[in-house]
């Protein structure tokens, strides 16, 4: 009987508004807890001094004044990417496209640079390149968002094939231009004539890049926060049909918000193939497209907070390398570690929204 | 009644939602043989105190006791177990079983599944208590009635002899309600206790023993309803005296304002959702639509403000010059740009009329966003609406940056009509407006409906309270499975006969 009128064991409840604070402090300690378990995993698995590897995880992400580059570097093009993705994502349009989209951004982009790269001069070649991958990008994001505004077709699926798509166009057009006949690469684009390469700022090789992207996210914060458009974008992601109450056109916003979104991605294949990496293979996205989501999830479609979160993750992954590097671990031990981070980043969520009550010791009532 | 136990005694229970606290050391007795109403205000707390009772919400504190004896209930199994049953507002049947499955399902009991036992079983309570259920209908051939009276065959084959009703009244024509009220009568005398909820004072007085009455989570008082009277009652409720008539003021000056020729709406699945529908609503005038529901009163409302496709016919609007415009087949946004001032309250307040997830500031955007030719939205005469519409018509909110979903039924409603009126329109669809809302905001809401008619403006008043649409509508069209029944004049009309009217084409007059 006495077992009978007990409660549940735990009990779960809402959370009212927390003060920002709070919601920070449990964040902090989410923290803390991965790395202690990442610690302990670490030791288990290893024998190796863990205080070491987080060292060597922080010095392959600040090691150098080249380290602290290639984080920025990789840090503007996921950002970027993230960007692309947040206004389709807060309109409920789940854009998994990111990585063909850059893809085919890229590879009009290098299709400018090959077929232009000695006729023009750089000063027109370049804006071509800027239109063409926007267009590219924009294009390849708007074929899916035509669909789902006319004939309500799963984004979701439609975007995830359109990157095979992308990849197998990518494949094709390599083996048309490869350098050398036979190579099944196409190497550096215009290496003596730097035609179509984006030019450097001082003498870095990304300062571009990084001033580009902060530029985008500046101006992603005010269209998403204060313009009509993202008013709209907002008032179709909660209910479409409170938008078509008040008049907004559902289809068009949708087909407007993707080709941004694909316009966007398309940049961020201009920054790849003109900027850094002057050339294109099928890899050059590196699945960050899909990275992308999970930056802008956790940041909660914020621009600002995505910086945070793209930061934590380049971070991460760029200090996993070290390590494999390092300490003879081969990198999915890293990725072990990555996946602990995040599982306690995304768990903590949970505590933030809700509250855990335990049972109090067994209460006589009188 | 002295010396009778209760069958349920719920002491100091308390129930809070992040910083709401729903229940405060509520007391509440049931007693078998009796019929309990339970009243309270939106957001006082009635049903997440019978949820606990259910099974549904786990209480932070305080003690259930059943037949003296103190019990813990997790989950609606407990619930069961100590025979309490719930039949909430929002049914929760599987529409492509057959009743009979539907009752059985998720009972677990021993042996292989015997629909034909169970059939007979069903019928059993039904011939005991008076209910009409064929076992094995579908659910989606059945009508909102119907669906009622399987989920309360299901509770009562469980072996509920606690039954709670969640305003089982509110989709019931007048015509059924009499009939539940019937079978709610024989459970009782039949030794079941039974709690109802519902914001119906004269629902109260006719069908129930006992009333107890909840106050912002708080537990203020219970007694005899041969005792008490309506006005008490809501005075109790409300926490200060409130007048229970509904102004109707006369027409001022009504002159044609909108004018239905022939309207044929049909859904996509090609069933006819309006047939030929005809009717004039005059500026300074309420025309209620009366129907039961889903007989075509929600395309109606949206054909008129251009949401709804529609397949011949027309909707004109007629300028106080006497120019005519036609709405049909236009969108919202260019009715709107053609200077017609149309605002609509929809039945569905959160998926349609406001958007839960924003303040109540940038919901207050949603009508006048595009204003100006910035690209940028302007943020500052929203907020200053949303500030008056909260003083003026006392929306209570923690402030003017709350999502508005966390704001309680009322509030939202009030939210939302305030937005509509505020455009200063010409014509005025709602649909349901009171819908939920206890009886303060009712009357704030009719108020402001009176309101907007005195200021000349043509009111479209779907309802489904016959009581009220008989006391504020001027005229009252009445649809019956999409067609018009019957248009009557306001004053005069008998309950009865709308009644009819609303199941039957031309009501008594007429049987084709």
């Amino acid at each position: 009987m006495n077992k009978r009128n007990q409660g549940p064991l735990v009990h779960i409840t809402k959370r009212g508004v927390m003060p920002w604070y709070f919601s920070w402090g449990v964040r902090g300690a989410a923290i803390v807890l991965a790395l202690i378990v990442c610690a302990v995993v670490t030791t288990l698995l290893t024998g190796e001094n863990p205080l070491q590897i987080y060292a060597t995880i922080f010095k392959g992400a600040f090691g150098t004044p080249r380290k602290i580059w290639i984080l920025l570097q990789n840090l503007a093009i996921l950002l970027c990417i993230s960007l692309a993705i947040t206004p389709a994502f807060r309109m409920r349009f789940w854009n998994i496209g990111g990585e063909g989209q850059v893809l085919v951004g890229g590879l009009a982009t290098a299709a400018c640079m090959i077929c232009l790269g000695d006729r023009l001069p750089n000063g027109l070649l370049i804006p071509i390149m800027v239109a063409a991958s926007i267009a590219a990008g924009a294009l390849w994001a708007g074929i899916p968002a035509f669909f789902k505004a006319k004939w309500n077709t799963n984004e979701t699926l439609f975007t995830l094939m359109m990157n095979y798509v992308a990849t197998q166009l990518v494949a094709f057009f390599v083996i048309v231009w490869e350098v050398p006949k036979g190579a099944g690469k196409i190497g550096i684009i215009n290496q003596s004539t730097e035609a179509g390469w984006l030019p450097q700022i001082g003498d870095s090789k990304y300062l571009l890049n990084i001033l580009i992207v902060a530029v985008i996210t500046l101006l992603m914060y005010v269209y998403l926060n204060y313009s009509k458009h993202g008013y709209e974008i907002a008032v179709v992601g909660e209910s479409e049909r409170t938008a078509r109450y008040v008049g907004i056109k559902v289809d068009k916003v949708i087909i407007r918000t993707m080709l941004l979104s694909g316009a966007v991605c398309g940049i961020a294949g201009l920054l790849l193939v003109g900027g850094t990496d002057h050339t294109i293979t099928t890899t050059i996205a590196d699945g960050r497209g899909f990275t992308a989501v999970m930056v802008s999830w956790l940041a909660k479609f914020n621009p600002i907070g995505m910086i945070f979160s793209s930061f934590l993750l380049v971070f991460l992954d760029r200090g996993a390398s070290e390590i494999s590097a390092n300490f003879g671990l081969n990198h999915s031990f890293a990725d072990i570690l990555t996946g602990i981070i995040l599982f306690f980043i995304i768990g903590c969520e949970f505590f933030i929204n809700y509250r855990l009550s335990f049972r109090k010791a067994a209460k006589k009532e009188g | 009644m002295e010396n009778k136990t209760a069958a349920v005694k719920m002491r100091n229970i308390t129930k809070t939602f992040g910083s709401v606290v729903a229940n405060d050391k509520v007391w509440l007795d049931i007693y078998r043989g009796e019929i309990l109403a339970l009243l309270g205000e939106n957001g006082s707390g009635k049903t997440t105190l019978m949820n606990m009772l259910s099974g549904i919400y786990f209480p932070d504190e305080g003690q259930i006791f059943i037949d003296g004896e103190e019990v813990v209930i997790r989950s609606p199994k407990d619930a069961y177990e100590r025979k309490i049953g719930m039949i909430h507002q929002h049914f929760k049947l599987v529409d492509v079983l057959s009743a009979a499955e539907n009752i059985v399902l998720g009972l677990h009991e021993k042996g292989r599944l015997d629909l034909k036992a169970a059939g007979d079983r069903i019928r059993a309570i039904c011939d005991q208590y008076g209910f009409e259920v064929a076992p094995n209908q579908k659910i989606y051939d059945m009508s909102v009635s119907q669906k009622q009276t399987v989920e309360i065959v299901k509770v009562l084959y469980r072996g509920a002899d606690i039954l709670i009703l969640d305003e089982p009244t509110a989709v019931l024509t007048p015509q059924e309600t009499d009939k539940l009220f019937a079978v709610l009568r024989n459970m009782r005398d039949d030794g079941k206790a039974i709690v109802i909820i519902t914001h119906k004072m004269h629902e109260v007085e006719e069908l129930s023993d006992r009333v107890a009455i909840l106050r912002h989570g708080h537990f203020i008082g219970d007694m005899p309803t041969a005792k008490t009277n309506a006005q008490e009652m809501t005075n109790m409720m409300v926490g200060h005296p409130v007048k229970l008539n509904i102004a109707r003021p006369d027409p001022v000056n009504p002159r044609p304002r909108i004018e239905v020729r022939d309207l044929t709406v049909r859904s996509i699945d090609g069933i006819k959702k309006l047939d030929n529908v005809s009717f004039t609503a005059n500026s300074g005038e309420i025309l209620g639509i009366a129907g039961i529901s889903g007989c075509g009163q929600k395309e109606l409302l949206e054909s008129i403000a251009g949401l709804q496709p529609t397949e011949s016919g027309s909707i004109c609007y007629i300028n106080d010059d006497g120019s005519r415009e036609e709405l049909l087949g236009k969108s919202p946004l260019s009715i709107a740009e053609m200077g017609v001032s149309l605002s609509f309250v929809p039945e569905d307040r959160l998926g349609m009329g406001l958007v839960g997830n924003m303040d109540l500031a940038d919901n207050m955007m949603l009508r006048s966003f595009r204003r100006g030719r910035s690209l940028f939205t302007d943020r500052k005469s929203p907020r200053k609406l949303a500030e008056t519409v909260v003083a003026e018509l006392d929306v209570s909110t923690p402030g003017i940056h709350t999502p508005v979903r966390r704001l309680s039924g009322g509030n939202v409603q009030k939210v939302l009509v305030g937005r509509e009126i505020a455009s200063a329109p010409t014509v005025l669809l709602t649909a349901y407006a009171v819908r939920g809302l206890d009886i303060h905001s009712s009357y704030t809401i009719y108020d402001l409906i009176n309101r907007q008619k005195q200021a000349g403006v043509a009111v479209i008043y779907v309802g489904e309270d016959l009581d009220v649409l008989l006391e504020l509508a001027d005229r009252i069209l009445v649809l019956c499975g999409g067609k018009v029944s019957g248009i009557v004049n306001g004053r005069g009309a008998s309950k009865r006969d709308v009644g009819m009217m609303m199941t039957r084409l031309g009501g008594n007059r007429g049987n084709e």
